[in-house]
């Protein structure tokens, strides 16, 4: 084979590949977190966390405006602290609530915002002061199922 | 029974002995092609002849194989999701099973079946006809002149190959999941965009398939290299190279898988 088309293919080749990864790149994938700088951290605590996993996506009226950066216990009051890494472009006053929800009935976990309407924007470490746990089904069931077994027996008449 | 541990210890030994001498020599052999590396890039022609022999010539073996291991998973998926009424997430599935796993994995052993065992036995026969004791006697470094561009095209080509075979079997999941099955295109690529991240699974994939690439690359040259000069030494130095490509590729495989996806 002569050396041009050689060379020809080779460019060819290399183009298709790079075309691929371009492919997978920008249709197969999306390029996720924000670059550095461009983010601020808020911390929430929760008595229960429930499914939440680090990297789950933080939403705003179903908006994604950041992501889970960290959880840890903390261990002076053993309640879940969250580390929300929140886009700068996005801000939001000081009485806002978070709250865990779940995406559908089997979903994975999120965390969604609701704004207050205090004038102050909470700022880069601050805190969410409302906060709301995350709905265990299991308590949830079990709750019913028990008062509904103590109702059942007060309501059984006697024989 | 001194006799008899005796005899243990040196059947116990000189296989393994054998083994580690060919591990170091394969090493010291990577670190002369590293030495000789420089002298490729004055000579960029050498190159392209060996990405157009290892990488061109399997694009298609690649590209097909991607298009129907696509295909067949997206029936097998939608078979299995459609169970839990998840059968949109076919996307989400085919796009990280091979992006992830089938890309890299299945794209390297196509790749040293296909062209490991091509530069195996050319460098073997090269060999065993003296061409590379030539060489030597014209004061050109084999290693330099033949060895060096083969690893480096089988290098270059492996990557390349593994995103065409994902990008294409993708293209087959979509063929099978939209066209046939009746998804809707629309949640079928968003879904994937979705679940796909970048850095995660893409740029994961990509870093497998170099480091399978590398390997590749050095056990085909090195088999040739160190095959006995006879034909059928380069015969069980070809069926070697697949054999040993293949294991080392599967074990690399869980290797760093376990380093990249072990969860948080």
């Amino acid at each position: 084979m002569k050396r041009g088309l050689i060379d020809f293919w080779v460019g060819l080749f290399v183009l298709v590949g790079l075309a691929a990864i371009l492919f997978l790149a920008l249709r197969v994938s999306t390029v996720s977190g924000q670059p550095a700088g461009s983010s601020y951290t808020i911390t929430a605590t929760f008595d229960n966390i429930g499914g939440l996993k680090v990297r789950a996506p933080v939403k705003s009226a179903g908006v994604l405006v950041g992501r889970v950066d960290s959880i840890d216990l903390d261990t002076e009051r053993y309640l879940a602290k969250v580390t929300l890494s929140i886009n700068q472009r996005y801000r939001f006053s000081r009485d806002s609530s978070a709250e865990i929800l779940t995406s559908g009935l089997l979903g994975e976990q999120y965390i969604g915002i609701t704004s207050g309407a205090d004038d102050k924007m909470l700022q880069d470490g601050d805190a969410f002061k409302i906060t709301s746990s995350a709905i265990i089904l299991e308590q949830l069931i079990s709750r019913f199922l028990f008062s509904k077994a103590a109702g059942d027996h007060e309501a059984t008449p006697e024989k | 029974m001194a006799e008899w541990f005796y005899r243990f210890c040196q059947n116990l030994g000189h296989p393994l002995n054998t083994r580690l001498i060919k591990l170091g020599f394969a090493c010291r052999f990577l670190l002369a092609i590293l030495r000789h590396t420089p002298g490729i890039l004055r000579r960029p022609r050498l190159l392209a002849r060996e990405i157009w022999f290892a990488g061109v010539l399997s694009v298609l073996i690649i590209s097909v194989s991607g298009l129907f291991v696509g295909m067949v998973l997206a029936l097998q998926g939608y078979d299995t999701l459609q169970r839990f009424g998840a059968s949109s997430s076919l996307g989400i599935l085919v796009a990280l099973s091979l992006v992830r796993e089938l890309g890299p994995v299945v794209g390297a052993l196509l790749f040293a079946s296909r062209a490991g065992s091509a530069i195996t036995a050319e460098v073997g026969l090269m060999k065993a006809t003296e061409q590379l004791s030539a060489m030597e006697m014209m004061a050109v470094n084999p290693i330099a002149r033949v060895i060096a561009p083969r690893f480096w095209g089988a290098f270059i080509s492996m990557p390349l190959l593994a995103a065409m075979f994902s990008a294409t079997g993708i293209l087959g999941g979509y063929l099978i999941g939209v066209e046939l099955l009746g998804l809707d295109a629309g949640s079928f690529w968003s879904q994937m965009q979705s679940a796909v991240d970048f850095r995660q699974d893409v740029l994961n994939g990509l870093i497998k398939s170099v480091f399978f690439g590398t390997a590749i690359a050095l056990i085909a040259v090195f088999e040739g290299y160190d095959a006995p000069p006879t034909a059928e030494g380069i015969s069980t130095a070809t069926t070697r190279t697949v054999v040993t490509s293949a294991l080392v590729t599967l074990i690399l495989d869980f290797i760093l898988t376990a380093f990249m996806f072990r969860g948080v």
